[in-house]
């Protein structure tokens, strides 16, 4: 990225490329002057960082295997963000810079991104993110008394823990990010809350709290559908679309709810209309 | 019509068998058995059978799907692409997500059928990101699918060549609007484009595409094995099939039941196992958050497109969200208001703005603090929102707020009585 210095041009655009009445001033002097701040805090702001990006040397190939799966590269950029994730567990300005380096993009294009969407973290996870369901079906059943349960748990005394807050230190065994979530399309199992998107399905407040004192102990409770608990960086690479371990698929995810209605037919003898034996398809005019 | 069970597994059957997501449990219960049909005549006759059977679209919008793939130019002078929309996100839907974790094998199935029809040779499924377990087993089924033959160049001699590709999202209920989905898996923020022109004209890659929901592309293998008239035994005229209603909330077995189009609230309750603890039943949700909600008035109406859209709703999802009396109303809206606002792109006015008062204005209402005025402020920020927005999720965050105001405006009315005495002049003594 270039600064644009006076009389140049922005984004292309030839638009105040002829010389003006500004183009006589010396743009950074200006801005040095007229900012509250010392010349070094202004010059930080202005100046591009260039950060060590060494910490995903080895991420590369993966990186470019995601961009192998697109038509066009810039498709990767999601996938790639989960990638950046799963090494420090969070979206740094480095992780922001290495995708950008990957796919030839701006920083700012890659940032415009990593802040729309609320997987991308952008400070320090936990080794483990509980995530919340409190839209409204879940809260009616209880997901609202779980979240503000786990804030005081997890908190200091009179001091909750807040959305996307840590308990514990970021990244050290034992350390729990927690958030309210939107509804995670689990309502018949209301309320639930995920553990690295592992689905724990019918929870208490009690229940809720035993969870993550079991977390907080290096334990790993399972979860009710899904795979054997891991922590947030590991399923941060399941999401970029790396799977190691093939068992994960045989977690379980048959619950009751799921098979409400299934068991149901089964149990009175119902059945969808029997399908003919053979069916011809329709026949088309040739054109 | 010969009388039909009243839930008619098609697209749950399998999900009582040991290990219903592997291959082996699929190919044992007829699995890959319509691809083999259908790759035996030409597109246009696979889009026909789809045409006939009366399938509309399980997404929310019930577009009929036929004709939504009809739309795809004949030519390949661009590449085609389905992408498969697994975004599930609208507050108490929750079908998608079982089903891809059962059965992941119908959707590739119905992929591989409905990318031929369009003449599609790349297809991606956008799921959403919280939803990992079923990004496995997708990821899983594609594996096995290639392994088998059914993905990959020339699949059965047929010259027809598939690749699925599956995408995590990364949280963002927009992500389900069908351009704002194309928007993210082209690596950008997911906002929605102005249409026209359509995803079939110019969708992914500015390419022809066409987006559908995972339990409409699903329904494909079993039409094709089935025909169109096996489909229509089930359902209505204009809503044929069978649909999987959701049912949550103050029920006794909240679930997965799949039963045909129409069926009504007061059935699926008799097959919840009626209403929790027999606490009565104050106000539901027909298809999810964004759907009008209705009342006890309306245990009988037909839950299919026409039938909703008649009694003043929408089908939606068929995401049944049941509450009892013990459920505020206020509170109830003002918790999805705050859904809305928080999920709202940020891209239009209408909506951006919108949400973010109505939700200050019900909050405010909700603490005790609300004036009768709040409620006319609420129903002209509504009306300045619904049908002015960029995309539908303006319109579904009044949804709440209209229909929840026009059948329990005595509750919000309620909520202003502090106000209301605080304001009461008191009467002078000895004035009458």
């Amino acid at each position: 990225m270039t600064t644009s210095g006076p009389g140049q041009t922005y984004g292309g655009s030839t638009v105040g490329s002829e010389p003006t009445h500004q183009s006589t001033v010396d743009d950074s002097r200006e801005a040095a002057v007229a900012s509250v701040l010392p010349e070094a805090q202004t010059q930080k702001l202005v100046a591009e960082v260039v950060e060590d990006l060494s910490v995903f040397d080895g991420i590369v190939e993966r990186a470019q295997a995601i961009i192998a799966r697109y038509p066009q590269s810039r498709s990767a950029l999601l996938p790639m963000l989960h990638l950046v994730q799963s090494v420090q567990g969070y979206v740094s300005h480095a992780g922001i810079q290495f995708c950008a380096r990957e796919l030839k993009l701006a920083d700012a294009e890659v940032s415009a991104v990593a802040t729309f969407y609320t997987m991308y973290k952008r400070k320090p996870c936990g080794e483990h993110l509980v995530s919340v369901c409190t839209n409204t079906l879940c809260a009616a059943l209880g997901g609202d008394d779980i979240y503000a349960k786990l804030r005081d748990h997890l908190g200091e005394p009179g001091k909750p823990l807040g959305h996307e807050e840590t308990a514990g230190t970021p990244g050290e065994p034992g350390s729990i990010t927690i958030e309210h979530a939107e509804c995670l399309a689990a309502c018949d199992l209301g309320p639930v809350l995920q553990v690295n998107y592992e689905f724990y399905d019918n929870q208490t407040p009690e229940k809720a709290v035993e969870l993550v004192d079991a977390l907080r102990r290096g334990e790993k409770p399972a979860p009710t559908r899904g795979a054997p608990l891991s922590d947030f960086k590991d399923v941060s690479l399941q999401l970029a679309g790396f799977f190691e371990r093939e068992s994960d698929v045989d977690g379980p995810s048959q619950a009751t709810e799921t098979l409400a209605g299934a068991q149901l037919a089964s149990d009175r003898g119902w059945t969808a209309p029997t399908m003919p034996e053979s069916v011809a398809f329709p026949e088309l005019e040739k054109k | 019509m010969t009388t039909v069970d009243p839930v008619t597994p098609v697209l749950t059957k399998r999900w009582l068998s040991p290990r219903s997501w592997s291959i082996q449990t699929y190919e044992q219960l007829e699995g890959y058995t319509a691809v083999r049909k259908a790759l035996a005549v030409t597109p246009e006759q696979v889009v026909q059978v789809v045409k006939d059977s009366g399938l509309r679209g399980r997404g929310g919008a019930g577009f009929p799907s036929g004709l939504k793939w009809s739309f795809m130019p004949p030519n390949e002078d661009k590449p085609h692409y389905l992408v498969i929309n697994a975004d599930e996100g609208e507050p108490g839907t929750c079908k998608d997500i079982p089903l891809m974790m059962a059965d992941p094998h119908s959707l590739i199935e119905g992929c591989i059928i409905a990318s031929y029809a369009m003449r599609s040779h790349h297809c991606f499924i956008y799921v959403r990101g919280e939803a990992l377990h079923c990004i496995r087993r997708l990821n899983q089924a594609v594996a096995e699918a290639k392994a088998a033959g059914y993905l990959g160049t020339n699949v059965f001699g047929s010259g027809f060549d598939i690749e699925i590709t599956v995408h995590a999202g990364a949280g963002a209920y927009i992500c389900g609007e069908e351009t704002a989905l194309l928007d993210s898996l082209e690596g950008r923020r997911g906002q929605p484009r102005l249409k026209p022109p359509f995803p079939a004209a110019a969708g992914l890659y500015a390419a022809p595409t066409t987006v559908n929901n995972v339990e409409t592309i699903a329904s494909v293998p079993y039409i094709i094995n089935g025909g169109s008239d096996w489909f229509r035994k089930m359902g209505t005229e204009k809503s044929p099939g069978p649909k999987i209603y959701s049912i949550s909330g103050h029920v006794e077995k909240p679930g997965q039941y799949e039963a045909p189009l129409g069926t009504t609230l007061r059935q699926l309750l008799e097959m919840a196992g009626g209403m929790k603890d027999g606490i009565p039943l104050k106000f539901w949700t027909p298809g999810g958050s964004s759907t009008p909600m209705f009342t006890t008035e309306h245990l009988d109406v037909a839950l299919d497109f026409e039938g909703a859209a008649a009694a003043g709703s929408m089908l939606g999802t068929t995401a049944v969200q049941v509450f009892n009396e013990t459920v505020s109303v206020p509170w109830a809206v003002m918790k999805w208001t705050q859904f809305y606002k928080h999920e709202s792109c940020g891209k239009c006015t209408p909506c951006r703005e919108g949400t973010y008062w109505l939700v200050q204005i019900l909050e405010r209402m909700v603490a005790g603090n609300g004036t009768e005025e709040d409620i006319d402020t609420l129903l002209d920020v509504c009306d300045n929102v619904i049908g002015r927005s960029f995309c539908a999720l303006g319109d579904g965050a009044v949804s709440p707020i209209q229909s929840g105001i026009k059948y329990f405006r005595d509750e919000f009315l309620a909520l202003c009585q502090r106000n209301r005495e605080k304001n009461r002049k008191p009467a002078l003594a000895g004035a009458n």
